[in-house]
């Protein structure tokens, strides 16, 4: 098989994963306006609580998420209600600084509790393979890209089937109508925030065993998350997942092309062109405002 | 108004990616005064690991230097702050160690990357700076006197052993091909970049050769290319991370050299078997300046008492550990031989002379670059530990070519 199409296949499958950590953040973003730059770290937070229990009780990384998801939930929801709630004006700005704060927080703990030093998440998948025309595919990338597709699906069911999933698309669409109309969107927000912060231990778990990761490891994936929304359009489930599969795919295929110098710049001209001809990102709604 | 969201997201994401990346002299100190000597460290980042063990290596010497009676009769007392691997806070670190906190002496980070911007500091307050891990070329471009690289050779010359091992092996047997990936590391690029040169000067055709960002942390595609070049030996400039990820790929794609050596990582001990799977290690091959089995001076002392402070067993000691210690037993000797601690005196005396350490004798020439004349050895995992396999003269046992496949 040709370099260039395993380097696409490759993408794809790491774009799910990514696909997957964006997918709550811009769910996050689309019901409470609101940037949540601590997101990496949370992913990371899911990666070691995956971490200790594969540590300390041997329970393989992908079934931790039993544990760690609805953990991570509940988390979601207190750290909405006592960060998030409270910020009644200028959300956008402070809500950076806030989530910014929380995730230095977490990564003081991290760093206090496992130390600074990188650990892995391991598994028989993570060097087993199988072969498709010559070319070996690892298990650990399909079991993570069909997580994450039973995850994201699982998502797209609760927003579009569930009264639950109508009232955060109303929140989502104008929220004050949705207030108006009688959704209770503290409440929404909260069950959303938990959503978004699940996703992000699901996420979390494939991250770590395809990567070395330490408490600071999250700088770099809230850079890629965050470009990733931005490309999809802000609040956007359909263009994070299209963006993020789209940023592995170039990067992946600019790497074994070119050089691995330009992969993440070749993403870049590409973000920065469509923001040209769509300020609003692939899926954006382009909303007016009087001012 | 409306906010500018996407303005705000995009700019947040280009600052953090951002983030990711990367006078006078201390005067000597009446007799029995207590002395401190600053470090900077990299406790968190992509040096932690290593950063953790300058960290051992420095607080085994100032134990024994002061169960010994002090640093010419001070006692000596660490200070560590921490970098955050990051090349800025390095520089402010040191800029606080001399002119807040006005340490006595400095000693060196991790890496060739922080030692850099560290040594234009330490150098315009005239401050002595022995350092354990900045070895790249560029460390001694600059042409400052006050440095001095403690290792048995520039790194650059780290694979020098290696390619002279590859090209002596019988016609039949020595490789045809190689494929180099390396990070745009000054620690790691100079030394693939000479084995390189060397190889291809013994008639090994080089199949493949990129060099990507210190900042990549999907190792994936970079693996494939190594993986789609089919060459015989592969060689790799690697800090832990990715010589980790690389193994693993290779053992994904099924894809066996008959030689493969990375230039950090595998001489991590048993961080690095417990990485990447006990089994998977065998054939593996890393340069090593050090091992505890070697009979320099006070290396079977440095070996015990590490053990007895730290736990585990000699090979699962760092060599950035031996490194550092080697930093304090240079600055201990020349000390005396100044008969001060002064700035100025210590970079007089090291300029001259040959220092004793567990790594072996090394004397350092005008810019601070080891003239040891030592050497970097060859290890190889073989049987769950590394040990030496080249040059003969230190060998415990022969190298294993071709490298048995994965398991």
């Amino acid at each position: 098989m040709s370099l260039v199409l395993e380097a696409a296949i490759l993408g794809i499958l790491t774009g799910g994963v990514y696909a997957l950590m964006a997918s709550g953040l811009t769910l996050i973003f689309g019901v409470m306006r609101i940037i949540n730059v601590g997101h990496g770290a949370l992913v990371i937070l899911g990666a070691y609580l995956s971490f200790a229990l594969f540590r300390s009780l041997h329970i393989d990384p992908f079934l931790t998420l039993v544990i760690t998801m609805p953990a991570m939930f509940a988390l979601g929801v207190v750290l909405q209600v006592v960060l998030i709630r409270p910020l009644k004006t200028d959300r956008e700005a402070l809500s950076v600084l806030v989530t910014y704060a929380m995730a230095l927080g977490i990564e003081g703990v991290l760093g206090y509790v496992f130390t600074a030093n990188y650990v892995e998440l391991r598994g028989w998948y993570e060097t087993a393979s199988f072969a498709i025309f010559g070319f070996h595919i690892t298990y650990v990338y399909v079991f993570g890209f069909l997580l994450c597709l039973a995850i994201l699906g699982a998502l797209f069911l609760v927003l579009y089937r569930t009264a639950f999933g109508g009232a955060v698309r109303a929140t989502m669409l104008n929220r004050t109508a949705a207030q108006l109309i009688g959704v209770d969107v503290d409440r929404v927000s909260a069950l959303a925030f938990g959503i978004g912060v699940a996703t992000a231990a699901a996420g979390g778990v494939v991250f770590g065993i395809t990567n070395a990761f330490n408490p600071g490891s999250h700088y770099d994936l809230i850079s890629r998350l965050l470009t990733i929304i931005v490309l999809g359009g802000l609040g956007s489930l359909r263009g994070a997942i299209l963006a993020a599969l789209l940023m592995l795919v170039i990067e992946d295929i600019t790497a074994v092309v070119i050089s691995p110098v330009w992969a993440s710049f070749a993403f870049f001209v590409i973000l920065v062109g469509v923001l040209i001809v769509r300020p609003q990102g692939l899926y954006g709604v382009r909303v007016r405002e009087r001012i | 108004m409306r906010k500018p969201v996407s303005v705000i997201a995009a700019g947040f994401a280009l600052i953090l990616s951002a983030c990711g990346t990367s006078g006078s002299t201390g005067t000597s100190p009446q007799a029995s005064t207590p002395i401190t000597i600053g470090v900077s460290v990299s406790l968190s980042g992509d040096f932690s690991g290593d950063g953790k063990a300058l960290v051992q290596g420095y607080d085994l010497w100032a134990k024994d230097v002061n169960a010994k009676g002090g640093l010419l009769g001070h006692p000596v007392t660490m200070k560590y702050v921490d970098d955050a691997s990051s090349t800025s806070q390095v520089v402010t670190n040191y800029q606080n160690l001399i002119t807040q906190d006005k340490v006595a002496l400095v000693f060196g980070p991790f890496s060739s990357l922080l030692t850099i911007p560290a040594s234009v500091v330490t150098d315009r307050y005239n401050y002595a700076f022995p350092e354990p891990a900045g070895g790249g070329p560029k460390v001694f471009e600059k042409g400052l006197h006050s440095i001095f690289f403690v290792q048995p050779a520039a790194v650059e010359d780290n694979l020098v052993s290696y390619t002279k091992w590859l090209l002596s092996l019988p016609s039949g047997q020595r490789p045809k091909t190689a494929a180099y990936a390396t990070q745009d590391d000054p620690f790691t690029q100079p030394q693939v970049d000479k084995a390189k040169g060397l190889l291809e000067a013994g008639g090994v055709t080089t199949a493949s050769y990129k060099v990507y960002p210190a900042e990549t942390t999907d190792f994936s595609p970079l693996a494939l290319q190594v993986v789609h070049a089919n060459a015989d030996v592969v060689i790799l400039g690697t800090q832990e991370p990715d010589a980790v990820a690389f193994v693993k790929a290779f053992q994904q794609q099924h894809y066996n050299p008959k030689s493969l050596i990375e230039t950090t990582g595998p001489d991590q001990g048993k961080d690095f078997a417990d990485k990447v799977g006990a089994a998977n290690t065998e054939g593996i091959m890393v340069p090593a300046g050090w091992t505890p089995a070697a009979k320099a001076y006070g290396n079977d002392t440095f070996v015990n008492e590490f053990v007895a402070k730290y736990g585990g067993a000699p090979g699962d000691i760092s060599a950035d550990a031996a490194e550092a210690y080697s930093v304090g037993q240079v600055v201990d000797q020349a000390s005396k031989k100044a008969n001060s601690i002064d700035n100025k005196a210590l970079i007089t005396a090291l300029h001259s002379g040959t220092y004793n350490t567990v790594q072996g004798p090394m004397s350092f020439d005008s810019v601070g670059r080891p003239q040891g004349g030592v050497g970097v050895y060859i290890e190889q995992w073989q049987g769950g530990s590394a040990v030496f396999v080249y040059p003969t003269t230190v060998a415990t046992k022969k190298p294993e070519y071709p490298k048995p496949n994965w398991p």
